[in-house]
């Protein structure tokens, strides 16, 4: 109970403050939109589809750049982790791309792949892809040896060992980067989509402040930040699976 | 299985040494382990007990000498060999050859946990069970498979003293039924004289065998048994702890 009434309690003391602070002529004029407006242009949004239109896109972007990096990291993150070798070879440089910040891909991701999604993908890809990497590889590299030792004296061949093994035990770890790395793909798809799109949360709120249309970019903030709040319980809940449970457990 | 494949050692070791970088753990260790025997390696802290644990086990290659072993060979933990992310059953079941029908497995599953007084369990994970539990799953586990030689990284030294002397009993009890050959090390004499059919005594690095103790005694040794003080002060002697 106490995990639904409080939040609901603190967002609406915020709420309040806000719309005290808006009565009271607090702000500028055009510089922060009143509940009551911010209200107006949610339901115009709602009614209109246009909000669940540009919901359903950023999802789909970040969903392409989420998946293909969660595909393509994974493997490469478990073979450094579990090779000295690979890891000399690579991990520096993974580490060097994971600084760079997805904004300085923009003008690549441009003369790349156009305009439209491939872009924007791209762009959640690089912000998500050599985090994940990094994570796996750590989560591989700490696996308790004794398990291999078991692994070996019960007959596993490679296979077994990687799949039954490696990816069991780093399952918890992986499931905790994962969740944050679907956080920073649903920043970044903010930004992708200010650039190159016509369509999402990313551009609703662009467009809006084209058109100094505060209210409207307080609503595309509102839209992205319940969205993220569902991606993350999303997989919160998935750590709390009984099988997994075992990583906080300890 | 022939007369003359029983009579040959489970495991025989020649002239085996081992040295991590210039350091030398382990020099010169000969000894023969035969069929169904219980050799328990009793030694101090840090003598190297747990790397000849891991020679004997093939996962460390000796720097010197030879090590032969007959079959399958599995190891218990002291802690935290069970898989953490499978249950009491599942764990049971890795213990199961693969060639072993589901069928046959689930029986052999449900046998192993029977024997180990942990039906109730069966869907719990290792983090849910006491160590002496967990310590039992591995033991079933290790069992459960066709193995011919045991080796024990002093599995009960993480438990309570009331645990661990019941762990002790129902080893014996278990190997009674499903004989087994056993090396057991450990660094507690107590344990070495309750369980061993014959105690090696290794001394400190380079670590040798100091000596063999048999233990004709019988069984179960309670400390104020026949033979089971003489026996400790032996060993003790033998350490240069009396």
């Amino acid at each position: 109970m106490r995990r639904v009434l409080l939040p609901l309690v603190t967002g609406g003391a915020l709420l309040a403050i806000w719309a005290i602070a808006s009565a009271a002529d607090a702000f500028p004029t055009g510089t922060v939109p009143s509940p009551a407006e911010v209200a107006r242009a949610f339901a115009d949004a709602l009614v209109s589809g246009e909000l669940l239109e540009d919901a359903i896109s950023s999802l789909y972007r970040v969903a392409w750049g989420f998946v293909g990096a969660t595909i393509t990291a994974v493997p490469l993150g478990l073979l450094i982790g579990r090779s000295l070798t690979t890891r000399a070879a690579l991990l520096p440089w993974i580490n060097f791309f994971r600084s760079l910040s997805p904004i300085a891909w923009i003008p690549f991701a441009i003369v790349w792949f156009g305009i439209g999604d491939p872009p924007a993908i791209f762009l959640i890809f690089i912000a998500t892809f050599f985090q994940l990497v990094v994570a796996t590889a750590a989560a591989a590299a700490a696996v308790p040896e004794v398990y291999y030792r078991v692994a070996r004296d019960l007959g596993y061949d490679r296979n077994a060992t990687l799949f039954d093994v490696t990816l069991n035990a780093i399952l918890p770890q992986l499931l905790t980067a994962l969740r944050i790395a679907i956080g920073v793909a649903w920043m970044v798809v903010v930004a992708a989509e200010m650039i190159a799109v016509q369509s999402g949360l990313g551009f609703l709120i662009g467009d809006a402040r084209n058109g100094m249309r505060t209210d409207r970019v307080v609503v595309g903030m509102i839209a992205i930040g319940l969205i993220g709040i569902g991606l993350d319980l999303a997989f919160a809940r998935l750590a709390r699976h009984p099988s997994l449970r075992w990583g906080s457990a300890r | 299985m022939s007369a003359a494949a029983d009579d040959k050692p489970v495991l025989a070791l020649r002239g085996v040494g081992f040295d991590y970088g210039a350091h030398r753990v382990l020099d010169g260790l000969d000894l023969e382990v035969a069929r169904g025997e219980l050799v328990v390696c009793v030694g101090p802290s840090g003598c190297g007990k747990s790397t000849l644990l891991g020679l004997l086990g093939g996962h460390l290659a000796p720097t010197r000498g030879t090590i032969d072993r007959v079959g399958q060979c599995r190891t218990i933990y002291q802690d935290g060999g069970l898989f953490p992310w499978l249950t009491v059953r599942d764990n049971l079941a890795t213990g199961v050859p693969r060639t072993v029908p589901p069928d046959a497995r689930a029986a052999k599953v449900t046998h192993w946990l029977e024997v180990i007084g942990l039906r109730e369990f069966a869907d719990h994970f290792p983090h849910q069970l006491s160590g002496g539990m967990r310590q039992r799953v591995e033991l079933g586990r290790a069992l459960a498979g066709e193995t011919d030689l045991l080796l024990c990284d002093e599995p009960f030294s993480a438990l309570d003293y009331q645990t661990r002397m019941k762990m002790r009993r129902e080893l014996v009890t278990t190997l009674a039924t499903t004989p087994r050959t056993v090396v057991f090390v450990t660094h507690d004499i107590e344990e070495a004289v309750q369980l061993a059919d014959r105690v090696v005594v290794l001394g400190d690095r380079p670590t040798r065998i100091r000596t063999t103790l048999p233990l004709p005694l019988a069984r179960p040794r309670l400390p104020a048994a026949p033979g089971v003080a003489q026996a400790e002060q032996t060993i003790l002697d033998e350490l240069g702890l009396s």
